[in-house]
C-alpha cells in the first residue's frame, strides 16, 4: 500500500464534496476490492473517502411497491431484514450468498454496485429486478447503469446514494461459485413483475451483466423452468479462462437460469 | 499404564490450543529485536533471463534505506549456495547433476520469484518502495516450462551441469524378472496419469529474522522451521553462515508446514547474513504472493505405469515409468521424493513378485518441487491404487475382492523394492471399512441418485506409507547426507515436576499434549507438571525435526529410552533412601515401594532426594535426575488402511460431491484418538484438494496464473463430509511404542479414493486431477449416451 490521506465523511453532501474537491480520491464503501488492490500497490488513490459513518446512506424500507435500500446498507443488513425476506425473498438470498461472514458485514450494496465487478452477484440482481440507482445527482436505471467490466454510468464526482427496487411477485437469483475464489462463474437472475419478465447474466459476459432475451422470451410465454429447458446460451461474447470455456458457461446459463426459475415458483 | 485420564489412549484436549485461541501464540512474526530492520526481496518478473545489471542507485537513495545487497555481496562474504542434501546417482552410477543455487541470483534468474536482490530498511513501507527503484537488466530467455517436452532438443538450459535438463535418471527394481513377468500375464493394464503440482500454503506464511551479536560474534535465527537443528547444521556446514556454537536456530510457535518448511530457503540465509553485514536485525515475512511463488511445491509428476496379471487375478509385476518435475533449483531434500520415498512404495498392500520403476528427474523454470505432505507416497500410491481398481474393472471383478486376493497376508513381507513390511492387516481393515461404509447398501444409494438425475460412484484406496523415518545406516546406504534418528532429555525438577526437551518440533501436530500424555502417564504424574521443550537449538541437545510422520514413531520413543534411564536412576535413589536393594523396589503408579514392606515414596519425593542428596553418599550415586537419549529405529514404520470415497456428481454442471468418507486406518499405537483423528480429517481435506480443487498453472512463458486464492482452489469445510473413522492397529515392532504415525495418512489415500469413485461414477477413466467442475462436466459429456439409454 501507498500513502494516502484518510478522510471521514460525517455526511452525503460532504463526501460528494470532498470527492469533488480532493485529488485522485476515492470512496470507501465496505473495500473489499479497493483495499486488496491498494495492499497489492495496483491501486493507489491519493484521498479515500470513507463512508462508513454516513449514517443517511444505511437503512431499508417499504415505499409503495418498491425497496429503498441505502447505499451503504450491508450484505447481511440486506439478507437478514424482514422487509426484504417478506416482499423478495429472492434479493436477500442473493445477499446472504455473497463471500462469507466477513464480507458480508463489510461489504456494501453501493460498494458492490459501483464497483461492478464483471462477476459480482448484485449486478444481476439490479439488471432483472429494473432496479433504479439513485445517485446525488440523479436517477439511472440498472440497464443504463452497467456499461462493461467495472464501468458504469457514474460521472466525476457522482455517488450512489440508495436503490430502489421494484417488488416483484417472481425473483431468485441463482449462483455457480468460481471453485478457486467463488464469486459467479455465472450467475442468473430471473424476475417477474405482471406480464414483463427479465433475466439477467453475471460472472459470464466479457462486459459484465447482460440481459438473455431468449430465455426472457420463453419465460414470458410460460414462467416455468420447463421454458429454460430447451435454450442454449450463445458462447459468443463470454469470458473463457482455466476456470471455466466460454462453452461451459454458456451451457451453466441454461441450466443456472432453470434452478433460478425453480427457485423462484417454489413457493 | 497409570493415570489413564491423560495417559497414551486419552483423547485429551490439546495443552498447547489455549495459547493458539487466545492469540497468545509466539510465532516469528510475533518476535522483534531492538533496532530491526525490515527486508524486501526484489525477485525476478522473468522465469529464465540472464541479469545484465543491478542498478541499485536510486533505490539506495530512497529514504530509510539501510542496505541493498545482492548475489555479488553474498560472495564476497564466501556464502556458499543452498544445497540438496540427497545425493542420487544416475542408472550408470555417475552422481545426479546439482546445478548451484545462490541464495541471491549470480547472474541469472530460472523461475518467476526467483531472489536478485534484497532491499533493506527502517520501515517495511521504505523497503517496499525502494525495492521498486531497483533497476535489474535482464536479457530474458526461452522458458522451459512443460514437464513434457523439457528435455526436448532446443528447448533451453537451465543449468549448464545439466545441459538437456535431466537432474538424474534413476531406477529401482529388477528389471529382468520384471519384463519376465509381464511376458506370461494373462491381462496387462495400462494408464498415463499425472500427479498435479500443489503449493503447500500453510496457514503462517514463511519468516525469519536475523540478529548478530557483534560481542559475542554469534547469530541468532528465528525462522519457521520444521527442524532448527538441520537448518543449523546446513547454514553453517554448508552455507558457511557461522560454526554451529556461534548459530542459535530458534522455531517458535509454527503455523503448519506440511513439508514446506523442512527447507533451508535462500530468505533466511539471507536475513541471518545481512544481519551482521548492516549491523542490525533483519526480518522477512512473506506475504502470500511470495509463498506461491517461491516456496517448494509439491508432487507433480507424469506416469506411464503398467500392471500385469494372471488369469485367476494375481498381480504378477509391475513397471513404472515417471518424469518428476524439481524446479529450477534442487531443494533441500527433492531428489529423494520421486526417489526412495516414492518407488519402495510402489508394491502398495500388494504381494506382487516383481516392480521395476524408472525416475527421470527434470530442471524446468518454475518453482523448486520438494516434499508436501506425504511426500513421494501420495504419487507412488495413487498410481498403485488407479492401476489396481482400472485392472480390476478392465477383468471385471470387484475392486474390493481384487484387492483383498493381492493383499499381503503374512509379515514380515520383503517386497521387491527394499521395504520389510513388518506387521499389518490388510484384509482386516478392508472388511471393517467396508462395514463402517455400508458398501452393501451403495447400488440402492446409487439408484436413488440416479432417479434424482445424479452419478453416484464409490471408490477405493488401499495406501500404505513408510514412516517413522529412519534407520540412519539405511538412509545413510540410500544417499542421505544426514542420519535420521531422534534425541530427548528427560529433566525431572528438584520439585518433582518434568521438562522433556525433543528434538522432534511441532508445528501444529500438538506434541505439547501428545509427549506429555506419555511422560505423565509413565511417570504417574500430572500432565500438569510436564512441559515440552522444542524449536531452540541454544535449549535442545540436537534432532533431526518433524516430518515423515516420524515423532511419535522416533522422537517419543527417545523419550522412552530418557524415561528407562530416570526411572532406572529414581529406583537407585529409591532404595537409597528407603535402605532397601534396589532389585525390591517396585515403581507403580508414581510410587516407589519395596516388596514386602509398607514403605513408600512418591515420585516427587525421589526427585528431592535426588537433587538433596543427604540419603547417598557422593560414592553410592550421583545426585540429580536428568537424562538423555537417542533413539534410531530398526526399520521404516508401516501405517496402512482403507478409504473408501463416495460421490455423487450433478451430471448437470459437474459438480462432485463428497457424500461418505469412511476410513480405517492402522497406526500402530495411538497416543491422542482426538489428535489423530484431528491428523486424518487434515490430511483427507489436503487429499481431496489435489483431487478436486488444487491445480497450479503456469503459462507457457513461466508465469504462475494461480498465485492467490483467487484461482488457486483450497477445500473448504463445505467441501468435505463428515467422516466417519476407524482404527485397525497393528504394534509396530520397530520401536518401543509400537507406534506407526499417522500425520501423511490421510494425503496419501485421498486422491485415488476420490478419482476411483469419479470414474466408477462416470463408468469410464478419464479424468484428471484436479477434477473440478468444468473437467467433470466434460468427462461427463463423453457418457452422455450411456445416460440417455438408461
Amino acid at each position: 500500500m501507498y500513502e494516502f490521506k484518510y478522510h471521514r465523511a460525517t455526511s452525503a453532501r460532504q463526501a460528494a464534496n470532498l470527492l469533488v474537491k480532493a485529488d485522485d480520491a476515492k470512496l470507501l464503501a465496505g473495500g473489499h476490492t479497493l483495499l486488496p488492490t491498494m495492499k497489492q500497490r495496483l491501486a493507489s488513490p491519493a484521498n479515500i473517502i470513507d463512508l462508513g459513518k454516513v449514517a443517511e446512506l444505511k437503512g431499508i424500507e417499504i415505499k409503495g411497491k418498491t425497496i429503498v435500500i441505502g447505499a451503504m446498507t450491508t450484505h447481511a443488513e440486506v439478507a437478514n431484514s424482514a422487509a426484504v425476506q417478506a416482499h423478495l425473498p429472492g434479493l436477500a438470498a442473493l445477499a446472504e450468498g455473497i463471500g462469507d461472514p466477513q464480507v458480508r458485514h463489510k461489504g456494501t450494496i453501493g460498494g458492490s454496485v459501483a464497483n461492478n465487478d464483471p462477476s459480482a452477484d448484485y449486478p444481476a440482481g439490479l439488471v432483472a429486478l429494473g432496479a433504479t440507482i439513485v445517485t446525488n445527482k440523479r436517477k439511472i436505471a440498472a440497464d443504463d447503469f452497467f456499461q462493461g467490466m467495472f464501468a458504469t454510468a457514474l460521472g466525476e464526482g457522482e455517488m450512489i446514494v440508495k436503490i430502489i427496487f421494484p417488488i416483484a411477485s417472481r425473483f431468485a437469483y441463482a449462483k455457480f461459485p468460481n471453485p478457486a475464489s467463488r464469486y459467479a462463474l455465472v450467475g442468473v437472475a430471473v424476475a417477474r413483475k405482471g406480464a414483463s419478465v427479465r433475466v439477467a447474466v453475471t460472472g459470464a459476459g466479457e462486459n459484465g451483466v447482460f440481459r438473455w432475451a431468449d430465455a426472457e422470451k420463453a419465460l414470458g410465454a410460460k414462467f416455468s423452468a420447463k421454458s429454460v429447458e430447451a435454450l442454449k446460451a450463445s458462447a459468443k461474447g463470454l469470458n473463457g479462462d482455466m476456470h471455466a470455456s466460454a462453452d461451459y458457461r454458456a451451457h451453466l446459463i441454461g441450466v443456472m437460469a432453470k434452478r433460478a426459475v425453480m427457485a423462484a415458483t417454489a413457493k | 499404564m497409570t493415570t489413564p485420564a491423560t495417559g497414551v489412549g486419552a483423547p485429551i484436549r490439546r495443552k498447547e490450543d489455549h495459547r493458539f485461541i487466545t492469540g497468545k501464540g509466539n510465532y516469528t512474526d510475533d518476535i522483534n529485536r531492538p533496532g530491526q530492520t525490515y527486508a524486501v526481496f526484489v525477485r525476478s518478473p522473468h522465469a529464465h533471463a540472464k541479469i545484465r545489471k543491478i542498478d541499485a542507485a536510486a533505490a539506495r537513495a530512497m529514504p530509510g534505506v539501510v542496505g541493498i545487497l545482492t548475489g555479488a555481496d553474498l560472495a564476497a562474504d564466501k556464502v556458499g549456495g543452498l544445497i540438496c542434501g540427497w545425493m542420487i546417482h544416475n542408472k550408470d552410477g555417475s552422481p545426479m547433476s546439482a546445478g548451484a543455487h545462490p541464495a541471491l541470483a549470480d547472474g541469472k534468474v530460472r523461475y518467476v520469484g526467483d531472489h536478485v536482490a534484497v532491499v533493506i530498511a527502517e520501515s517495511l513501507a521504505e523497503a517496499r518502495d525502494a525495492a521498486e527503484k531497483v533497476a535489474v537488466d535482464y536479457e530474458v530467455l526461452p522458458a522451459v516450462v512443460d514437464l513434457a517436452s523439457a528435455t526436448a532438443k532446443g528447448v533451453g538450459t537451465i543449468h549448464d551441469v545439466a545441459p538437456n535438463n535431466v537432474v538424474f535418471d534413476w531406477h529401482l527394481g529388477d528389471k529382468a524378472a520384471t519384463e519376465a513377468a509381464f511376458k506370461k500375464a494373462r491381462h496387462i493394464t495400462r494408464i498415463t496419469l499425472a500427479n498435479n503440482r500443489l503449493v503447500p500454503n500453510a496457514m503462517e506464511p514463511r519468516a525469519a529474522l536475523g540478529d548478530y551479536d557483534a560481542g559475542e560474534d554469534s547469530f541468532t535465527l528465528y525462522t519457521t522451521s520444521q527442524n532448527p537443528h538441520v537448518a543449523r547444521l546446513i547454514l553453517s556446514a554448508f552455507i558457511g553462515i557461522a560454526p554451529e556454537h556461534k548459530l542459535r536456530v530458534i522455531a517458535p510457535d509454527v503455523g503448519g508446514g506440511f513439508g514446506s518448511k523442512i527447507y533451508v530457503y535462500a530468505e533466511e540465509t539471507v536475513c541471518v547474513w545481512a544481519a551482521k553485514r548492516v549491523g542490525r536485525p533483519v526480518k522477512w515475512v512473506a506475504d502470500r504472493t511470495e509463498e506461491f511463488l517461491a516456496v517448494a511445491h509439491g508432487r507433480d509428476h507424469l506416469t506411464h505405469a503398467e500392471m500385469a496379471v494372471d488369469e485367476e487375478g494375481k498381480i504378477l509385476a509391475i513397471r513404472v515409468k515417471t518424469r518428476a518435475n524439481l524446479g529450477a533449483y534442487l531443494s533441500t531434500f527433492a531428489s529423494a521424493v520421486p526417489t526412495y520415498l516414492y518407488a519402495p512404495l510402489l508394491s502398495g498392500q500388494y504381494d506382487i513378485p516383481a516392480i521395476y520403476a524408472e525416475v527421470e528427474t527434470v530442471y524446468t523454470n518454475t518453482a523448486p518441487v520438494d516434499a508436501y505432505r506425504g511426500a513421494g507416497r501420495p504419487e507412488a500410491t495413487f498410481v498403485v491404487e488407479r492401476l489396481v481398481e482400472v485392472a480390476a474393472r478392465e477383468m471385471g471383478q470387484d475392486p474390493a475382492k481384487f484387492r483383498l486376493k493381492n493383499f499381503v497376508k503374512k509379515w514380515p513381507h520383503q517386497t521387491p523394492v527394499i521395504m520389510m513390511y513388518d506387521a499389518g492387516d490388510y484384509a482386516g481393515s478392508m472388511r471393517q471399512a467396508q462395514k463402517l461404509a455400508d458398501v452393501a447398501g451403495f447400488g440402492k444409494r446409487k439408484r436413488d441418485s440416479a432417479r434424482n438425475g445424479k452419478l453416484r460412484g464409490l471408490g477405493y484406496s488401499a495406501y500404505i506409507e513408510a514412516c517413522g523415518i529412519a534407520p540412519s545406516s539405511a538412509v545413510g546406504s540410500l544417499g542421505a547426507g544426514v542420519g535420521l534418528w531422534e534425541s530427548a532429555e528427560v529433566r525431572v525438577n528438584p520439585t518433582g515436576n518434568v521438562e522433556v526437551l525433543t528434538g522432534s518440533h511441532s508445528h501444529g501436530q500438538g506434541h505439547e499434549t501428545t509427549f506429555a500424555q506419555l511422560v505423565a502417564g509413565r511417570l504417574g504424574i500430572p500432565i500438569e507438571q510436564v512441559s515440552i521443550v522444542h524449536g531452540d537449538t541454544d535449549k535442545v541437545q540436537f534432532g533431526m525435526g518433524t516430518y515423515g510422520s516420524r515423532s511419535g514413531a522416533v522422537g517419543m520413543s527417545a523419550i522412552v529410552k530418557a524415561l528407562d534411564k530416570v526411572e532406572a536412576k529414581a529406583r537407585k535413589v529409591a532404595a537409597l533412601c528407603m535402605e532397601a536393594a534396589e532389585g525390591d523396589i517396585d515403581f507403580k503408579d508414581g510410587k516407589f515401594t519395596v516388596k514386602g514392606t509398607d514403605k513408600s515414596m512418591a515420585f516427587g519425593e525421589v526427585a528431592l532426594q535426588a537433587y538433596i542428596a543427604h540419603k547417598f553418599t557422593g560414592q553410592q550415586l550421583e545426585p540429580g535426575l536428568k537424562e538423555g537419549a537417542f533413539f534410531d529405529p530398526t526399520n521404516f514404520t508401516f501405517p496402512a488402511g482403507v478409504h473408501i470415497c463416495e460421490v455423487e456428481i450433478d451430471p448437470e454442471t459437474g459438480v462432485t460431491k463428497i457424500e461418505k468418507w469412511t476410513a480405517v486406518d492402522d497406526f500402530g499405537t495411538v497416543i491422542n484418538p482426538m489428535i489423530v483423528e484431528g491428523q486424518v480429517h487434515g490430511g483427507i481435506a489436503q487429499g481431496v484438494g489435489q483431487a478436486l480443487h488444487e491445480g497450479t498453472v503456469y503459462d507457457k512463458n513461466g508465469q504462475l496464473l494461480t498465485a492467490s486464492f483467487m484461482d488457486y482452489g483450497m477445500p473448504r469445510a463445505d467441501d468435505l463430509p463428515s467422516y466417519s473413522l476407524g482404527f485397525n492397529g497393528t504394534a509396530a515392532p520397530s520401536n518401543p511404542l509400537g507406534i506407526k504415525g499417522c500425520g501423511e495418512a490421510g494425503a496419501i489415500a485421498a486422491p485415488p479414493a476420490v478419482i476411483n469413485a469419479i470414474t466408477d461414477a462416470l463408468g469410464h477413466e478419464e479424468i484428471a486431477m484436479p477434477a473440478t467442475p468444468q473437467a467433470v462436466w466434460l468427462a461427463v459429456q463423453k457418457m452422455a449416451k450411456s445416460i440417455a439409454a438408461e
